[in-house]
């Protein structure tokens, strides 16, 4: 059955979440969000959503990241919150 | 004032939770969705459009002016970071290697300038020396990535994909050439002229297939009417005016994603970066 890795993946789902607005290393939180997206590609292929998931996976796990390093790199690593 | 945000948020929250309360079960088929709409789609596209693919039919056909102006969204998000962080001054401090004799030339002053060249190299302020094994292996894997991308991008009307993802690959696939060499290695492959001048066309191979349609006596972005134009089979000509707006969206969404990063990892100056 496919409920459990549902709850499973919606439980990491949240926990990345809550942690990258928690954490004050910028770059943690890039990668943080990478792993939210990478987690919400599973989510939208296990409800069969493949196209989404597709986007979700080269938008949001790849090259989103790739551009929040990157404003990282030029800015400061550290929040001031 | 922390405390007061936190209240907030999870207030408006709960009434976001509280909304979904009324929304349809997923999958349910008493849904209003799937009781006319869906079955009409499902029934339909394969004999009108002859695209196996539900959802690029949809996005590229039906939806088909919506998906245009995505594409301008993306084109508008490129030309505002363009617009933001291009800066055509040129830096202060500069550094230059003198490639026969391996000194480094740390120049202050602006108005001397060198141009790199066979005797000077351009130096990175934070340069570090790549790693063999970054770069074999992204040089191997670079090409593969480039064909998946075209793949994903010519079976989007087959297989789940289409421009968007395509273009965003074979983006990522330059990115990463950025990143594993540096940034010049990049520019000088590709340059901001034809970064700038493929954001546009893809918008314009868009568009164009639109006012062609119209041109041919259709309404704007009416595939069917560009039946006359190719010599196969015109019950397929829907399929490959899908695939060419598909084409149009790829070029635009790669040229983007470049021009995005290259601006921001660089602070608009193209020189160096991550």
């Amino acid at each position: 059955m496919l409920w459990p890795i549902d709850l499973i993946v919606l439980t990491f789902v949240i926990f990345c979440a809550v942690a990258a607005i928690t954490v004050k290393d910028l770059l943690g939180t890039a990668i943080l969000f990478s792993a939210y997206s990478f987690l919400m590609c599973l989510l939208w292929a296990v409800m069969g959503a493949v196209d989404v998931a597709f986007t979700e996976a080269s938008v949001g796990a790849g090259v989103s990241t790739v551009f929040l390093v990157a404003a990282v790199f030029r800015t400061s690593r550290r929040t001031k919150d | 004032m922390k405390f007061l945000g936190f209240v907030i948020v999870c207030l408006t929250g709960g009434l976001l939770l509280y909304g979904t309360l009324d929304l349809p079960d997923w999958g349910d088929p008493a849904s209003p969705a799937s009781t006319h709409l869906s079955d009409d789609y499902i029934e339909h596209i394969l004999e009108e459009t002859r695209v196996p693919n539900l959802v690029t039919a949809v996005l590229a056909d039906y939806r088909g002016y919506d998906t245009m102006f995505e594409t301008a969204v993306v084109f508008c998000a490129g030309l505002a970071c363009f617009l933001l962080l291009r800066d055509f001054r040129p830096k202060k401090d500069r550094y230059f290697r003198h490639i026969p004799t391996g000194v480094m030339l740390h120049v202050k002053n602006p108005e001397v300038r060198i141009i790199p060249g066979n005797e000077f190299e351009h130096m990175d302020r934070e340069w570090v020396p790549s790693d063999r094994i970054i770069k074999t292996v992204c040089r191997i894997l670079i090409p593969f990535i480039q064909i998946y991308a075209l793949y994903v991008v010519a079976h989007g009307d087959f297989s789940p994909g289409g421009g968007f993802q395509g273009g965003v690959i074979f983006g990522s696939s330059l990115i990463l050439m950025a990143i594993s060499y540096n940034l010049k290695t990049l520019m000088k492959r590709v340059t901001e002229k034809f970064l700038s001048i493929f954001a546009a066309t893809g918008v314009l191979i868009y568009v164009g297939l639109g006012v062609l349609a119209m041109i041919m006596g259709g309404r704007f972005l009416d595939y069917g009417m560009l039946a006359p134009l190719v010599p196969w089979d015109p019950g397929h000509i829907r399929a490959l005016g899908m695939l060419g707006v598909e084409i149009g969206v790829g070029i635009a969404v790669m040229a983007v994603m470049v021009i995005i990063y290259v601006n921001i990892v660089s602070e608009g100056r193209h020189d160096e970066g991550l």
